[in-house]
């Protein structure tokens, strides 16, 4: 607001300086005046000392190239690319499979209404092959990007064929990976399964048992793994579920921790499955459930005892996890990964679909595991993120940027701790071997600054001339 | 009259800065001896900045940023953590460990920002003034502030504090990471070691002296003394004069 009247003035509006004597002075020391007007006199001449060492700074103006790359062709990916082709922006999508579709692929129903998985994927794929301005390359992973926001130069890889595409955005839809289940429970992939192998066998219509006992949380929350999966227990209650429809004497157990099944949707579909006799025995993470060749044995706190339960087919909930190429995926784009090497968004409330780097976004399982309609939400969601970037000709950066100026060249040791510090990745070293400072990706925290070990690097606008300059001022010695 | 310490604060423009202005607008009343300083991150605050504050006169400064994980600009309050410690480390040595303070406050903890500045400004009251301000500031505290300044800028400090997480926390090319406390030693020992070098260069500028005289003055055994001078002389910074009788007296080379 006062830089706007600043700018009005015909002044550059880094020429401005703010002395808080209202909300840090006034309000705060109503009943002691005579120190709140010592206070405020400090502050003016703290503030007065800066000003006198202000400098004005230029914005930069960045263009924008009006196409997205969305990576992932699941369900998260395919929504995302959807939406942005029909909002007229030419959009790339890649998937590192042979075919679009990720996990609804695999997928039999889909709860909590039980749609048909290959229904909805079919829909799906030719609503995308009609799409105007999409362009669909599968088989294709990431090699290479450079740039930022606006224009990111990207080289793809499709067959041993490299394409060069120029994105003012890319939004990240990798999805997930399944816990391999060997070596957990016993699984041997023929009478002790996984809920993705059952889900195979109900849409084959190749089920032959009748004693069904399901294990939830295997391999997740516990110490090695600690986050909920958050789909499992609704696959669980679904697959239960479908197999009651079909084979209503069936006894299915699913043996729980805690059962997640959050919203009003969710948590009457669990119901339900109480009512249809699906029976629900929960076991502790210290005394896990023991499998033996045809039961199994469970310890129940309740009756503080076991409980055996025979079984001709024992079906295993195993966690989503991270795909093992994140970590590769994630130096490319210069974005990070969190302990379980999901991607990590850039706030968990306030910009979950965003990443740090701007310019670049996250939808679906790739950050955290979610079912799909989660996965369409978030590819929405990312779609209109894009949007608010595309929809625009141009960016106008930050002056306020740190900078290497061309006298501190010759100080610069090329220790490289400021591109270690640096949260954005905005610090390299070019052709030259030099240390440059890319303005459009720099934020302006000023870690870098107040770590160069050569001090060659200025913070603009918080140059240490002029935060010693407000240092002294109060000090009480002459400005510098 | 009591005594009325000058405080400096270094504010945060996204969480600390901005609790402290709903403080204001919630009327929330606190001492005010605090003056603040406003950066962008509590990333930026150069550990030049609180040695140089001290320098001034300055009786107490207290560094505020995002709580960990919440930080705008994603880890900067981490890099402002550990450049802290490092500046708690030299202070201890002069007792000036109790004259800062980290905290983290958020813009929504107005109440907070009130109750840490109020029980930071007794904190400080009960430190009694600062002996580097005054009319008569102590001079010898003023040298050793000085020298730990100079210390903190070296080339040797930074680099180590600026490469403290990526050493401790990440993994190098080789596959090795460097164990906290194998690092905190080498750490401690760096803080130790260029203390008492800088000490020595700002005798030296003062006048040329010999190992005795040097280790009489900084109170260090005259081998400790011995050994630094010899790293000084490898790094060009002082140099032997001449000899006195049988005693060796050596002079700086560097401007101060």
């Amino acid at each position: 607001m006062f830089r706007e009247c600043v700018l009005e003035a015909d002044l550059n509006k880094y020429l401005f300086n703010f002395v808080n004597i209202r909300d840090q002075c006034t309000w705060v020391h109503m009943k002691q005046p005579k120190e709140a007007f010592e206070k405020a006199k400090d502050l003016l001449k703290m503030g007065i000392a800066k000003a006198t060492n202000l400098e004005p700074l230029q914005t930069v103006k960045i263009s924008v190239n009006p196409t997205a790359l969305v990576v992932g062709g699941g369900v998260a990916g395919m929504s995302a690319a959807l939406s942005l082709s029909k909002q007229g922006f030419k959009t790339y999508l890649i998937e590192k499979e042979n075919k679009l579709g990720g996990r609804l692929n695999n997928l039999y129903k889909l709860f909590p209404y039980n749609l048909d998985a290959s229904q909805v994927l079919n829909n799906k794929i030719s609503e995308i092959q009609n799409a105007k301005n999409l362009t669909i390359y599968t088989s294709t992973i990431i090699k290479k990007v450079d740039g930022f926001i606006g224009n990111f130069e990207v080289e793809i890889e499709q067959d041993g064929k490299f394409i060069n595409i120029i994105v003012g955005t890319i939004i990240i839809a990798v999805g997930s990976s399944l816990l391999n289940p060997h070596t957990l429970f016993a699984y041997d992939g023929k009478v002790r399964i996984t809920q993705q192998e059952l889900e195979i066998k109900l849409k084959n219509n190749d089920l032959n048992a009748n004693n069904i006992v399901m294990i939830q949380c295997v391999g997740s929350r516990i110490e090695e793994r600690q986050y909920c999966s958050s789909v499992c227990c609704m696959t669980a209650l679904k697959n239960a579920l479908i197999i009651k429809e079909m084979n209503p004497n069936a006894n299915i157990t699913i043996l729980f921790r805690d059962l997640y099944t959050p919203g009003t949707i969710y948590e009457k579909y669990y119901r339900n499955a109480r009512e249809k006799g699906i029976l629900f025995v929960r076991y502790n993470v210290n005394r896990i459930p023991e499998v033996k060749e045809d039961q199994i044995i469970v310890f129940n706190e309740n009756i503080g005892d076991d409980i055996i339960l025979p079984y001709d087919l024992l079906v295993l909930s195993i966690p989503l996890i991270a795909n093992s190429d994140n970590k590769e995926l994630a130096q490319k784009l210069k974005v990070p990964l969190e302990i379980n090497k999901f991607f990590l968004e850039a706030h968990v409330k306030l910009r979950p679909i965003d990443f740090a780097t701007d310019g670049v976004y996250i939808a679906g399982s790739g950050k955290w595991p979610v079912d799909i309609t989660e996965s369409i939400t978030q590819g929405y969601a990312a779609a209109s993120r894009v949007s608010t970037i595309l929809a625009h000709k141009g960016l106008e950066v930050e002056g306020a940027t740190s900078c290497l100026p061309e006298w501190n060249k010759g100080l610069c040791k090329g220790c490289e701790v400021c591109i270690n510090v640096c949260p954005y990745h905005a610090i390299k070293k070019n052709e030259l071997d030099e240390i440059e400072i890319i303005q459009a990706l720099c934020k302006g925290c000023g870690v870098c600054g107040a770590t160069c070990s050569k001090k060659a690097i200025t913070m603009n606008h918080f140059t240490n001339e002029q935060i010693m300059s407000e240092i002294l001022a109060l000090g009480g010695k002459e400005a510098i | 009259m009591s005594f009325e310490p000058k405080i400096l604060g270094f504010l945060c423009n996204w969480c600390s800065y901005a609790g402290a202005d709903l403080a204001g607008v919630s009327r929330i009343q606190y001492p005010p001896n605090i003056r603040v300083i406003r950066v962008m991150c509590s990333g930026r605050i150069d550990p030049e900045f609180i040695f140089q504050g001290f320098m001034t006169g300055i009786d107490g400064i207290i560094v505020m940023g995002c709580h960990p994980g919440d930080c705008h600009y994603i880890d900067g309050n981490y890099e402002a953590e550990k450049k802290f410690r490092m500046v708690e480390k030299f202070l201890s040595f002069i007792n000036f460990d109790k004259r800062i303070r980290l905290e983290w406050v958020s813009a929504s903890e107005g109440a907070r920002f009130a109750e840490v500045v109020s029980s930071f400004t007794k904190q400080i009251k009960d430190q009694g003034p600062s002996p580097a301000g005054g009319v008569n500031p102590d001079e010898e505290i003023s040298e050793k502030l000085n020298a730990m300044n100079m210390a903190a800028t070296s080339y040797r400090m930074r680099a180590l504090v600026g490469r403290e997480r990526a050493l401790t926390e990440q993994e190098n090319v080789y596959g090795e990471r460097i164990p906290k406390e194998k690092f905190d030693a080498l750490f401690d020992q760096a803080i130790h070691d260029e203390y008492i070098r800088h000490r020595i260069l700002v005798s030296l500028a003062r006048d040329p002296k010999s190992v005795k005289d040097l280790a009489i003055e900084i109170r260090a055994e005259p081998s400790e003394i011995l050994e630094h001078i010899t790293i000084l002389k490898g790094r060009s910074q002082v140099n032997f004069d001449k000899i006195v009788g049988n005693t060796p007296i050596y002079v700086n080379m560097m401007e101060i």
